[in-house]
């Protein structure tokens, strides 16, 4: 009988049979599902993905062929709840790409030139092994940084340890979410951490600072935002654009650009001379309150008003709806934050506004994690590096937490004033030309490497730069490290291969496992598979490959019963030098930082210029998903928001292509569509990163739609941990391409 | 049995992933595509509204595809889902012009595709593809005749709107205002 | 302002942006089968009339068209199908609803019995012409017998035929421009003005010649009257039919339209005609050419219109 026979009886009555075969077999973990749809007999495996830093747990169902079929979410998975995002379900596509890297290349030709020879994996690990054993001989091992975006980091990490380095950077420190990281420390003494600790599934306010979830998919956000607001929750979207999320919000402040800090005094102003605050809250907990009153004294909306263009009533309305959902009510610290150069002190300030409303801590507000205790296999102590990045730059970025990627990269440019600058680096899953600001300096750095190994799935920008170009396999080919997150509830998390690796391509672990024997440096990698040693591991939590292998997620309950530690005003002991939430920060003051945050009025734009805000779409992950045949056919170029006042005054129509210039004359390589749209504030324009891809060798993405990256020339250093801020960049529009020529 | 959808534009960010769930779930070969995501935006900066809607085949009860097509591709299957039958598509297109959501496509191996609300999903009680991966959960599926299912309350308690209902189609997606 | 956006990327082949399913195919194929259903109605009717000898081209000559006309129509329409190897499966269905369907049996019948209505009068225009096997030749003359039944038929379903193949397109209120009944007519009327000014062309005699002219001109007529009635009807219609006739009143179809099916197509070739007919010379083939290319244009703008037009939203 065929479908449609069926379905026409079905139809005549006998409907309820349709109902009486389940899908899944459950019993075996697996699901074996007969049936006369094509691809629908199908297999499932575990997973936990890798398009973002989220790392959702899924299946990967496979058919009757083996062909990789669908990706679903993990019902039991705290990230996903069952559902994944699009660039998540899109997954499958990062395997299907026919433009992956395919084999081990060689460099030839000059750099960026992208002229290589094929090579073994034998003949490219002597290389590299080669390579750095000259390069700890002549400068040290220190010399040798990583630059890392995903789960093989940590394997390319083990390796660079094990040769003597700590110089491992990730670029969602200093350009993106560091400031927030140290704002926070430096009230609370502890992180907002990833996923953010967050409990917007119980709060009944919450606030968004230029965050603009919904076309940010971080899955587990939007998915509390749309539970929160159905139960009742307002929202409060700060963004001089009119974002998805602002068009959901209860308020939207259209606020001028680079002014938050502003909004922000004021509204603790209004919180505290209003007396909104949360009075037991801060006397219990709180440092230097009396300060914070008289540092914000003259702050008031009407001062905020002519800074911010925001109505003091506007302000002060905003700040009651807070205060009457204290303290379920979340200011939310956002994660990219790097914007004008006071951003930790931003985040400070955020950080302050949660605590005037007694929310940190409290349900409804910021929880406390909970991670399960991990042991890793087994390995040698590492031996001990002698300098480390931050001795580029003595009395700079001293509270930074974790190693700049910028800092890095300036510190491989060489200078007088230097007896070391960097000589080689690893660089996986992370596309530096796009992701670091200023491209010229960039550029710079990679001209004085002596070494640069470039780890990825797909050619990028940055490949055609490296020496040697290593394919690695995509998520769903490989095994990779358990995934342990800080959550509500811990849980862990199994990746495992769903298909053999396509073409010769190989996973990260076996890459650097490769590199270190060839170095002599195999014994930090004393497992034979990653299937010994993650049985190994998973077997000290209790649980075993086999089993993680059915269930996919594996829930822990908590030591202890601390969730909301603060809920009851509960006593504790915060990890800052007072113990206490410090408002008046003694840790900033003590490296002579404000100690209390301060408004700085920021640059504006030069009459005809605009400010270059950037963000991102729903579908796509940073620039590494342009090329994702699923994902591009969805969106394959950005465009530019332009206020209809201004398109008038350029006489700029819908769809029409043109170049962008920032104040510094730089041009964008690639021309970008205009959508002219009342979404976006008269002063600024709006593009979604990652596009204008310049490497040919992406079919797809090459030379659609215009990088961002190309025009943040000017970076504002943040002094206390030296993250980069790009939101003070200004452009104008081009009616022709730039002199330079598109490498 | 009446099946139907109710799309939430309340809850909806119009992430997408509705339809690369279809995409996958369905094979629909890149470059077509099942489902689709509508913005809206009326005002003037910065007194503004948007409506985002995921929009599809709406499963009309009074079809106009069904009407036109000369042989019995198109046709009410149970529910009420219309459905292309392959082998009877002769791909004359006249459905697709019939059709006022331009629902309907050729699929490269000629026949007249679109979406059948995951017909092969649901005679087995799950939802379709779309609303299963829905990440806020703006839409529902299921069964107006029966009062008690998810989307009947829904359509209750709700405003609704249907798209282009003068068009005389009885379209079957809801979008919850 | 109201910005209306698809943000998936929606980009389906011949729909998207604009739907554009029908090329050339379908426009020649309507016309062709208009033209077929013209011949054979004028054909008919005069035989019915027992006019076959005084209006030999209408009656005996032009059916001999008819085959080859209906048989390219057909192949466009073969052309147009995307999949073509189920083309079967029209037959296997009589779906009343569609007029794809009507029209596939319409033509279905009327084929073979254009050809059987060509082949009573093989003897009569071509005198040497033989049949060569008895059991045809049998036929044949059976089929003399039943001439009038055979014209009643045909005439009803010529003007099935030719209805249709406008009634094709106003079946489709998802095309508000082609959402009025008054297509069949027009399509008809359209169908019948080109044969009409073919016979015209190819007759022989004052007689026939002026008989067939004096008919377009009354078929022009009524066709202009018609074309004023569609954009009388869809402005006194809804939003979506307001809008489709402003593709003609000012909008992307305005001149073409206006131009090649209203001016070259019809005003012209008839102030031709009524000056013909006042025996001013005029050269034959220009109105004969100006009509049927005004009637293609005809039917390629309203395909591709029709396919432009759309439902708000």
């Amino acid at each position: 009988m065929n479908r449609r026979e069926f379905i026409k009886i079905a139809g005549v009555g006998a409907g309820s049979l349709a109902f009486a075969t389940p899908l899944f077999d459950f019993s075996k973990g697996e699901v074996l599902a007969p049936d006369v749809h094509p691809g629908m007999y199908s297999k499932r495996t575990p997973t936990y993905c890798e398009i973002c830093f989220w790392k959702c747990a899924g299946w990967v169902h496979t058919n009757d062929k083996g062909k990789i079929w669908k990706i679903t979410g993990n019902d039991d998975d705290p990230h996903s709840n069952g559902r994944l995002c699009p660039r998540g379900t899109g997954g499958v596509g990062m395997y299907t790409d026919e433009d992956r890297l395919k084999t081990p290349l060689i460099r030839t030709g000059e750099r960026g030139k992208q002229v290589f020879r094929e090579a073994s994996w034998d003949e490219a690990f002597t290389y590299i092994a080669d390579s750095l054993k000259k390069i700890a001989e002549e400068h040290g091992p220190e010399c040798t940084a990583l630059f890392t975006h995903g789960s093989g980091g940590h394997y390319f990490g083990n390796l660079l340890k094990a040769y003597g380095s700590n110089n491992i950077a990730a670029p969602s420190y200093a350009q993106c979410r560091g400031p927030r990281e140290v704002g926070f420390i430096a009230t609370y003494g502890e992180g907002v951490q990833s996923p953010e600790r967050v409990d917007i599934r119980d709060t009944r306010c919450l606030v968004l600072i230029g965050s603009h979830f919904g076309e940010n998919m971080h899955n587990g956000p939007v998915q509390e935002i749309a539970q929160a607001t159905a139960k009742g929750a307002s929202i409060i979207t700060v963004d001089p654009r009119f974002s998805t999320i602002a068009s959901k919000s209860k308020f939207w402040l259209p606020i001028k650009p680079a002014t938050d800090m502003a909004l922000l005094l004021a509204w603790m102003h209004v919180i505290i001379y209003e007396d909104l605050y949360d009075e037991a809250y801060i006397e219990k907990y709180a440092y230097g309150f009396e300060d914070l009153k008289a540092h914000v004294a003259q702050m008031t909306p009407e001062w905020a008003y002519g800074i911010t263009t925001i109505k003091p009533d506007v302000i002060r309305e905003t700040a009651r709806e807070m205060a009457n959902a204290s303290p379920r009510v979340i200011i939310h610290p956002g994660r990219h934050v790097t914007w004008y150069g006071d951003d930790s002190q931003r985040l400070r300030a955020v950080a302050m506004l949660n605590a005037l409303l007694g929310s940190w801590g409290r349900r409804g507000g910021f929880y406390n994690p909970a991670k399960v205790a991990f042991k890793q296999y087994p390995h040698p102590p590492f031996p001990k590096p002698d300098r480390s990045w931050k001795d580029a730059f003595p009395g700079k970025y001293k509270l930074a937490g974790l190693a700049l990627a910028s800092g890095i990269c300036d510190a491989t440019v060489p200078t007088t004033e230097r007896d070391c600058s960097f000589k080689a680096w690893i660089v996986n899953g992370t596309n530096l030309i796009h992701t670091l600001p200023n491209q010229a300096n960039t550029l710079k750095a990679i001209d004085a490497l002596d070494l640069m190994v470039v780890v990825d799935t797909m050619p990028m920008e940055i490949t055609g730069y490296a020496d040697v170009v290593l394919p690695e396999c995509t998520y769903l080919e490989r095994y990779d490290d358990i995934r342990v997150s800080p959550h509500r509830e811990p849980t862990i998390a199994l990746r495992m291969p769903a298909a053999e690796p396509k073409y010769n391509t190989k996973p990260a672990w076996w890459i650097a496992k490769g590199i270190a024997d060839k170095m002599g440096l195999g014994h930090y990698f004393p497992y034979k598979d990653m299937e010994e040693k993650l049985d190994w591991e998973l077997k000290q939590l209790g649980t075993s490959l086999d089993e993680m292998k059915r269930i996919g997620v594996k829930k822990f309950k908590r030591e202890e019963d601390d969730l909301y530690p603060l809920q009851n005003l509960d006593d504790f002991e915060f990890y800052t030098n007072t113990g206490k939430i410090e408002l008046f920060s003694t840790a900033m003051e003590d490296e002579g930082y404000d100690p209390l945050p301060k408004y700085t009025a920021h640059e504006e734009p030069p009459y005809g210029y605009y400010r270059l805000i950037y963000g991102r779409a729903p579908m796509h992950t940073f620039s590494r998903t342009a090329n994702n045949p699923l994902l591009s056919d969805l969106m394959d170029e950005n465009s530019v928001w332009v206020n209809p006042k201004i398109a008038k005054e350029w006489d700029l129509k819908n769809d029409q292509y043109v170049w962008l210039e920032n104040q510094d004359g730089v041009v964008s390589k690639t021309p970008i569509k205009v959508r002219v749209t009342e979404r976006i504030r008269f002063d600024s324009v709006y593009m979604v990163h990652g596009f204008g891809h310049t490497n040919k060798k992406l079919s797809r993405a090459s030379g659609r739609g215009a990088s961002d990256a190309d025009l943040i020339t000017r970076v504002h250093i943040d002094p206390v941990m030296g993250g980069t801020g790009m939101r003070g960049n200004f452009v104008t529009f081009r009616f022709e391409a730039g002199k330079e020529v598109a490498s | 049995m009446r099946y139907a959808m109710a799309v939430d534009t309340r809850k909806c960010v119009g992430c997408n992933d509705c339809v690369v769930a279809c995409q996958t779930e369905n094979d629909v070969p890149v470059g077509h595509c099942r489902d689709w995501i509508v913005e809206v935006t009326t005002g003037t900066y910065p007194e503004l509204q948007l409506e985002i809607r995921s929009e599809r085949c709406n499963h009309c009860a009074n079809a106009p595809c069904v009407r036109t097509c000369p042989t019995e591709a198109s046709h009410y299957a149970a529910g009420g889902i219309v459905l292309v039958e392959e082998s009877e598509c002769i791909g004359c297109k006249a459905c697709i012009t019939s059709c006022p959501y331009d629902a309907r496509f050729v699929h490269p191996e000629g026949y007249v595709d679109k979406c059948t609300f995951c017909a092969h999903r649901v005679e087995k009680g799950q939802d379709p593809a779309c609303v299963s991966v829905c990440p806020t959960h703006a839409m529902v599926f299921g069964d107006l005749d029966d009062p008690n299912s998810e989307i009947s309350k829904a359509m209750a308690t709700r405003k609704w709107k249907s798209l282009i209902p003068e068009a005389g189609t009885d379209p079957k997606v809801f979008y919850l205002l | 302002m109201i910005e209306e956006i698809i943000t998936s990327g929606r980009m389906n082949p011949e729909i998207d942006p604009v739907l554009h399913v029908w090329g050339w195919e379908i426009p020649l194929y309507l016309f062709l089968g208009g033209l077929s259903a013209g011949i054979l109605i004028f054909s008919a009717y005069f035989s019915l009339r027992n006019r076959q000898d005084e209006l030999p081209i209408a009656v005996k000559w032009m059916p001999l068209a008819v085959p080859f006309l209906i048989g390219i129509g057909l192949l466009a329409l073969l052309m147009d199908l995307s999949h073509v190897l189920y083309a079967w499966q029209l037959f296997t269905n009589i779906r009343w609803e569609s007029p794809m369907s009507w029209g596939a049996w319409t033509l279905m019948i009327i084929t073979p019995l254009s050809i059987a209505w060509v082949a009573i009068w093989m003897e009569d225009i071509f005198p040497k012409w033989d049949w060569k096997f008895d059991e045809v030749r049998t036929a044949v003359n059976w089929l003399q017998k039943y001439r009038r039944i055979m014209a009643q038929v045909l005439i009803l379903l010529s003007i099935i035929l030719g209805m249709y193949t406008g009634i094709l397109l106003s079946a489709f209120n998802a095309r508000p421009f082609w959402n009025t009944s008054i297509l069949g007519p027009l399509f008809l009327t359209s169908g019948l003005s080109a044969s009409a000014a073919l016979i015209a062309f190819f007759s022989k005699t004052e007689i026939e010649k002026r008989l067939f002219t004096r008919i377009d001109v009354i078929l022009i007529g009524i066709e202009l009257f018609m074309i004023v009635h569609l954009f009388m009807g869809h402005l006194a219609g809804t939003q979506v039919h307001i809008q489709a006739a402003r593709m003609f009143l000012g909008g992307e179809y305005t001149v073409p339209f206006w131009t090649f099916v209203v001016g070259l197509g019809l005003l012209l070739p008839v102030s031709l005609e009524l000056l013909e007919l006042k025996h001013k010379f005029i050269p034959a083939i220009v109105p004969v050419v100006l009509i049927i290319a005004g009637n293609l244009a005809l039917r390629f703008i309203v395909v591709s219109a029709g396919q432009a037009s759309r439902w708000l939203y």
